[in-house]
């Protein structure tokens, strides 16, 4: 099992080697923390998204670039200082798209244009999910197969993950994603 | 005064040797030399697979086919982790050591199951694993040495636990990452590093055991201009994969390491004309030096994702009437392999079809090349099914020799075939991501059956007789097979690798089945046994995960079912009823 981003972790990010003598205090440290560098590259409110690949100045995602069935990796990036939140792989997002009429009403209340927004970071074994099943409106992890229903709250409907990928609530600001509050749960395994 | 005076000189002289046993009740570790290592004892297990030669075979025999039916639970030992448990237990004098998921080693007393120590290294949030497991230890001298995920070499004292050195031998942001046990040997500890589905460049690399230093790294893909370097175009060595990610095999006499390595990459052929040199091949390197003295290509120019990365077992027999130094190895690509090993050479000897194999056209009788049906070789035209599987007839788990029943054991899965869609016509590499070159919804799920229906059995335990090239007995199972085998002095043969949980003994001449239990979760560990104080052990971690669980999931979308195999690691040794 993946080692956990726990809230107790030292803020020393040098990753240092851990023995110990009794059995029952086998907890991993993660290289986050509280104030630390990743947490402060979260996706926060009114950030804009950008595919994740992105090259030069950021612009920024609008519903009309997205195609249903093709999920999109991004990123969330600061709308003033055009800061991309890149520092942690943990803070990528997949976008997905549906046409607004399959969205349940709780599932509208945080999607822009038909466009969900969930952390790409398999929370197994935190690899990345992005590939498509058409056939049951699903994202597949490619390294384990956990299957997650994406208009089910990406739940868990096959495969070793746990827990289903988080969401991060959208909205729309002349015509622009914009990321309208925090992740449901913390990204990623654990 | 006098009196007093001897009385405190008696003290002092006792209280070293009081000291050493309070500490864990244990005698003091005895280093593990290369003498040892040459010739282990029978009541140790300091390898990955009890010897240098890799038989997976244990000289003990007070368990034996008489009284087999006696072995029960002597301890067990929850190891805190779920996902797959493959490290076997290395024992050296009553200490025992094992690895598991989530970067743990503990060191246990072997007798009674009492942790001595832990080690679990901190792995960054952000490393994804495609593997999340580990295959073991190495001893050497007085320290322990393990690999990890995020790409590591670690070295830890044997008595304490407390760390020594830590060297990075890749890069894990890369998706380099380390699951095999090292190989000590002459004062050096060897690694590679999977990742030929991430564009690794393959390679062994060799660190000096007292100070952790790198002293050679060889390279699996030859770059323009080396040995090989013809087999590539352009560039494509440099991601060319041909991973190293199981032990290699070892011969003292000659100071050669026996690496297999993994599938070239990216998977379609087109990218990568030639033969790609040297994935899916045997190479053997100098210990001293890392120079690659020989080299055998099992099957070149690989599309069907068949690593061959199970070192061969070092084996001195007859073949065809005539005495040889053999490897043998039971390929992914279905054949059983007979080659012959030299100072400076890998010859073909023979070839065995030993499971459905619906490739290979021909092999040539001198140099063992396979010939391809290119109806069954994919690539960029269309779907093409092909058999075995991606998994082939036999994954990393390994194989057993015992030197009394002559028999080589072969852990198989038969009767499955793979289709794989069309492959994408351009693979470019990105660092951190997948180099396939499939679409990965086509690559889960790409498990077939040969005909419409499904087979009756896919598992098989073959033993086989390497000098007349002949099958002596076969068990069957009615599932998929993810079990490392151990073979003893005995007449025994112990596996699990089943999804219904099952730990096994077998009559090793005649394959007849004596003892079996139910295991807390599915067996993917590598069995070991070994003695203290007169007693002998067999020890093996139960936890299923891995590629066995992603196995399960592809039988269970062509049967329409759903098999649950409990998650959670527990190590457990059995013992004889008295």
């Amino acid at each position: 099992m993946n080692d956990c981003d726990c809230k107790n972790a030292p803020t020393d990010p040098t990753p240092r080697r851990r023995v110990i003598r009794l059995a029952a205090a086998g907890v991993a440290i993660g290289l986050g923390g509280i104030g630390s560098a990743p947490a402060r590259a979260a996706p926060t409110k009114d950030d804009r998204l950008v595919a994740d690949d992105v090259q030069g100045e950021p612009v920024a995602l609008r519903p009309a670039d997205l195609t249903p069935g093709k999920p999109l990796l991004a990123f969330a990036f600061d709308p003033k200082t055009k800061e991309v939140r890149n520092t942690s792989r943990l803070h990528k997002l997949v976008l997905v798209k549906f046409a607004e009429s399959e969205l349940d009403a709780e599932t509208k209340q945080r999607a822009a244009g038909g466009v969900l927004a969930y952390s790409a970071i398999c929370t197994h074994q935190a690899c990345e999910v992005k590939t498509w099943v058409a056939k049951e409106k699903a994202l597949v992890c490619f390294c384990h197969a956990s299957k997650f229903l994406m208009l089910e709250k990406a739940k868990v409907a096959d495969g070793p993950a746990s827990r289903a990928l988080p969401s991060l609530p959208l909205a729309l600001k002349e015509a622009q994603l914009v990321v309208a509050g925090t992740f449901s749960a913390k990204p990623g395994p654990g | 005064m006098k009196f007093k005076l001897k009385a405190i000189c008696a003290a002092t002289l006792y209280a070293p040797a009081i000291l050493a046993l309070a500490d864990n009740g244990l005698a003091s570790y005895k280093p593990v030399t290369d003498e040892r290592l040459k010739n282990p004892e029978p009541a140790n297990w300091l390898h990955y697979r009890g010897n240098y030669a890799g038989w997976g075979y244990s000289p003990l025999e007070k368990i034996n086919d008489k009284n087999v039916n006696k072995l029960r639970l002597a301890w067990s030992f929850s190891t805190g982790q779920v996902e797959g448990h493959q490290s076997p237990a290395i024992v050296n004098n009553g200490y025992m050591y094992i690895t598991t998921p989530g970067a743990q080693t503990i060191a246990l007393d072997a007798k009674t199951g009492a942790e001595l120590w832990r080690y679990k290294k901190e792995i960054s949030s952000e490393l994804l694993q495609l593997h999340p497991t580990n295959r073991g230890v190495a001893l050497y001298g007085d320290k322990v040495y393990v690999a990890t995920v995020d790409a590591h070499l670690v070295a830890l004292d044997a008595k304490t636990g407390k760390e020594v050195w830590t060297k990075p031998v890749g890069d894990w942001k890369a998706l380099q990452y380390i699951t095999l046990a090292p190989l000590a040997a002459k004062g050096k500890i060897m690694v590679g590093s999977s990742g030929g589905e991430t564009g690794v460049r393959g390679f062994v690399a060799a660190y000096d055991a007292q100070t952790g230093a790198e002293a050679w790294r060889t390279f699996m893909t030859p770059a323009p201009g080396e040995p090989g370097g013809d087999s590539w175009p352009g560039e494509m060595y440099k991601t060319g994969g041909a991973s190293i990610w199981i032990t290699g095999t070892y011969d003292p006499a000659t100071n050669l390491a026996f690496w297999g390595t993994g599938n070239p990459a990216p998977w379609p052929i087109h990218l990568r004309k030639g033969d790609n040199l040297y994935a899916t091949s045997v190479v053997a390197l100098d210990v001293d030096t890392g120079k690659m003295k020989g080299y055998h290509q099992y099957h070149q120019h690989d599309a069907w994702d068949w690593d061959e990365v199970s070192a061969p077992l070092l084996i001195d027999t007859t073949v065809k009437g005539q005495p040889r130094k053999t490897a043998v190895h039971a390929g992914r690509n279905g054949y059983l392999w007979v080659l012959e090993r030299t100072n400076d050479k890998i010859n073909f000897l023979d070839a065995h079809k030993y499971v459905l194999q619906n490739v290979f056209t021909s092999i040539d009788a001198k140099t063992g090349r396979p010939s391809y049906d290119p109806a069954k070789t994919p690539g960029t035209a269309g779907a093409v099914k092909f058999c075995p599987s991606l998994w082939g007839g036999k994954d990393w788990v390994p194989e057993a020799y015992n030197p009394k029943t002559k028999l080589f054991y072969i852990p198989a899965n038969n009767n499955l075939c793979s289709e794989l869609p069309a492959a994408d016509k351009e693979v470019p590499y990105k660092k951190g991501d997948l180099y396939i070159g499939y679409p990965i919804d086509g690559v889960l799920g790409s498990l077939r059956w040969e005909n419409k229906d499904a087979p009756k059995t896919i598992g098989e335990i073959q033993a086989w007789n390497i000098s007349t090239g002949k099958q002596a007995w076969t068990h069957k199972f009615p599932t998929h097979l993810w079990g490392p085998l151990m073979t003893t002095g005995g007449n025994l043969l112990f596996a699990g690798g089943t999804n219904d949980r099952m730990f096994r003994a077998w009559n090793a001449t005649t394959g007849k089945v004596l003892w079996e239990t139910t295991m807390p979760s599915g067996v993917t560990g590598v069995p070991s046994s070994y003695e203290v104080d007169g007693e002998q052990y067999v020890a093996v971690q139960a936890g299923w995960g891995v590629d066995a669980q992603r196995m399960q999931s592809g039988v269970d979308a062509l049967l329409g079912n759903k098999v649950q195999v409990p998650q959670g690691g527990v190590l457990t040794v059995f013992k004889l009823s008295k």
